[in-house]
């Protein structure tokens, strides 16, 4: 085995006291992996020569636990694949079942749709942030992150009455209206939110040593992110400006303004820059959806579909049957197949769902950014140092409930 | 099929066609390469090519490099069962994305239970790794010349392929490593 090993020169040294190369098994347990990742690291000294990432030690079986469930028994269980960004999982679901069905959403739905998940992407990547800092070794941010997304947890938990899962989106619309207050709690929370942005760049965007163990390390180039079908933030970082809110606008994200921020070098630090500067266009379109929103329905006009009002249950005959109807029987969706791409806060999450005509789907199959985002993590990782891995691996932002499913 | 306009100009955004004629693009692609192009589905604002199965390699590698096209972009591998009877019964999709026209188009393989065999893409998209080995993984189709084709979600030593239809919801006997 020794005698085969081929150093690059830059690392040839004169006497070598160990001729060999070692594998390490990082992970499942350490605590910079987020999650349930293996990675198989040889190791060359301290350089890295080959990695291996090894998942599914999270797998659950959703997209089997789908073909049991009625369409909507579905929305909880995509709750809990990306953890940190559900109400994206949601949206996704929800608006590929109303693409089979043709539904027409409510503005007023769309609208809210719009600013929980600005609200959630912030949250999302406040986790990031958080965690990608504590990786490097810089604990206060964590601490500061975790004090905002406490106050968008808060803010979802009054709209949908779960703070890590949600299911605030239904099939043809919401689950329910936003509560009394919301809007003022949100215009609280977004009058905020800016100052701590400042903040978070004061503790670590000029900061000397984080630039150092960013700065030009995980480097990957914008043909090759595309090659590796990378997306999100992650692409954006590699100067490849794309974002599915742009491109297959989707949930009225065409009548927003907002900027896509992209950064040229494909390093750490441009996927860092990248999320940052996302985080305040998030806050920009939730402002602009929040001053958008004017009274009205929000749930489709679809008696067959969707749940009828509770005071409309107790008085309507037909309301009270058609609500009967979709929580025994469920409702039957055409046959056929989409595929609908949505941009979560990882990069382009996809949901394909196949229907053979019933109120059970016959396949659902969920492109998740974070199961692509790792796979290229070997073309990253390989020839850098051991402990910039552990950078690496944070700024791809993965989420293993959603690598495994 | 090849009545439709004729229009090499591709719209800046897919449109849904209207029923019976084929967008531009489907128009476009027939012209240049009937023998795969035959089977065409558009439904729900979405366009559906059904590819033999030995021309899938040369379909993705000319989408890709397509100036009309520009397909460069593989989204999402993703298989279906569908069901025990049925013949055909497996399918392979592939969803591919433009990052410059910022359209998208879908290929499918349909594969006998008998012969799961498919050529990989990976010589065409390095990201088609992982997901090849997750459709092997869960519905067992082979992808010949695939360069590392491991289960990936599940352990290495699972039975069965789980998202087959006739692969219990609960699995057989609960697993233990052995």
């Amino acid at each position: 085995m020794s005698s085969s090993v081929t150093i690059p020169p830059q690392f040839e040294v004169v006497d070598r006291p160990l001729d060999t190369q070692m594998t390490i098994s990082m992970g499942p347990q350490h605590p910079s992996t987020h999650g349930v990742l293996r990675l198989e690291l040889v190791l060359d000294g301290e350089m890295v020569v080959k990695t291996t990432p090894d998942i599914g030690y999270l797998h659950t079986g959703m997209e089997k636990l789908f073909e049991y469930k009625k369409y909507q028994q579905g929305i909880v269980i995509t709750d809990r694949m990306d953890y940190l960004n559900p109400l994206g999982n949601n949206l996704a679901y929800v608006m590929a079942g109303e693409k089979l069905l043709g539904l027409e959403i409510p503005v007023r739905a769309q609208t809210i749709r719009v600013l929980m998940c600005e609200l959630q992407r912030i949250a999302s990547h406040l986790v990031w942030l958080g965690t990608h800092a504590l990786d490097i070794g810089a604990m206060t941010v964590f601490f500061y992150c975790f004090r905002e997304r406490e106050k968008i947890l808060n803010l979802i938990e009054a709209a949908s009455g779960g703070r890590l899962t949600p299911s605030y989106f239904r099939i043809g619309g919401l689950m329910m209206d936003l509560p009394a207050g919301f809007e003022n709690r949100c215009k609280q929370f977004l009058n905020d939110f800016p100052p701590a942005l400042g903040e978070f760049h004061k503790l670590l965007t000029g900061n000397k040593i984080f630039q150092r163990r960013t700065q030009g390390i995980g480097l990957i180039s914008a043909e090759d992110a595309i090659d590796w079908g990378l997306s999100g933030p992650c692409l954006r970082g590699s100067g490849v400006n794309l974002d599915i809110r742009r491109a297959n606008p989707y949930s009225s994200y065409e009548n927003y303004d907002f900027e896509v921020p992209t950064e040229p070098d494909g390093d750490v630090w441009s996927r860092y820059m990248v999320r940052m500067r996302e985080m305040k266009e998030s806050h920009k379109i939730a402002a602009q959806a929040l001053s958008r929103l004017q009274p009205g329905p929000v749930k489709a006009d679809a008696p067959k579909v969707v749940l009828p009002d509770r005071a409309a249950m107790k008085t309507h005959m037909d309301a009270l049957i058609h609500h009967f109807l979709i929580v025994a029987e469920g409702f039957d969706v055409p046959a056929g197949e989409v595929y609908h791409p949505i941009e979560a806060s990882k990069g382009e999450l996809g949901v394909y769902i196949k229907s053979d005509g019933g109120p059970k789907p016959s396949r659902v199959h969920f492109r998740g950014p974070s199961f692509v985002n790792l796979s290229a993590l070997p073309v990253m990782s390989e020839g850098e140092m051991v402990a910039d891995v552990v950078a690496i691996i944070g700024s791809l932002d993965v989420v293993l409930g959603e690598i495994d499913r | 099929m090849t009545s439709g306009p004729e229009n090499t100009e591709l719209p800046p955004e897919q449109t849904p066609s209207l029923e019976g004629t084929p967008s531009p693009l489907v128009t476009a692609l027939q012209r240049e390469h009937p023998e795969w192009t035959a089977q065409v589905i558009e439904a729900f604002g979405e366009t559906t090519f059904v590819i033999p199965r030995d021309q899938i390699v040369a379909a993705c590698s000319f989408l890709k490099s397509w100036p009309e096209g520009q397909f460069n972009f593989l989204a999402d591998i993703c298989g279906a069962d569908r069901g025990v009877e049925e013949e055909p019964r497996f399918e392979v999709n592939y969803h591919l994305f433009s990052t410059t026209k910022f359209h998208r188009i879908r290929l499918k393989v349909v594969l006998n239970e008998e012969d799961t065999h498919v050529p990989t893409v990976t010589g065409v998209w390095r990201t088609a790794n992982w997901h090849e080995r997750e459709t092997f993984d869960l519905f067992g189709v082979i992808f010949d010349g695939h360069p590392d084709l491991r289960r990936i979600l599940l352990p290495d030593d699972w039975q069965g392929h789980a998202l087959r239809k006739d692969f219990p919801l609960r699995g057989y006997e609960p697993y233990s490593l052995k």
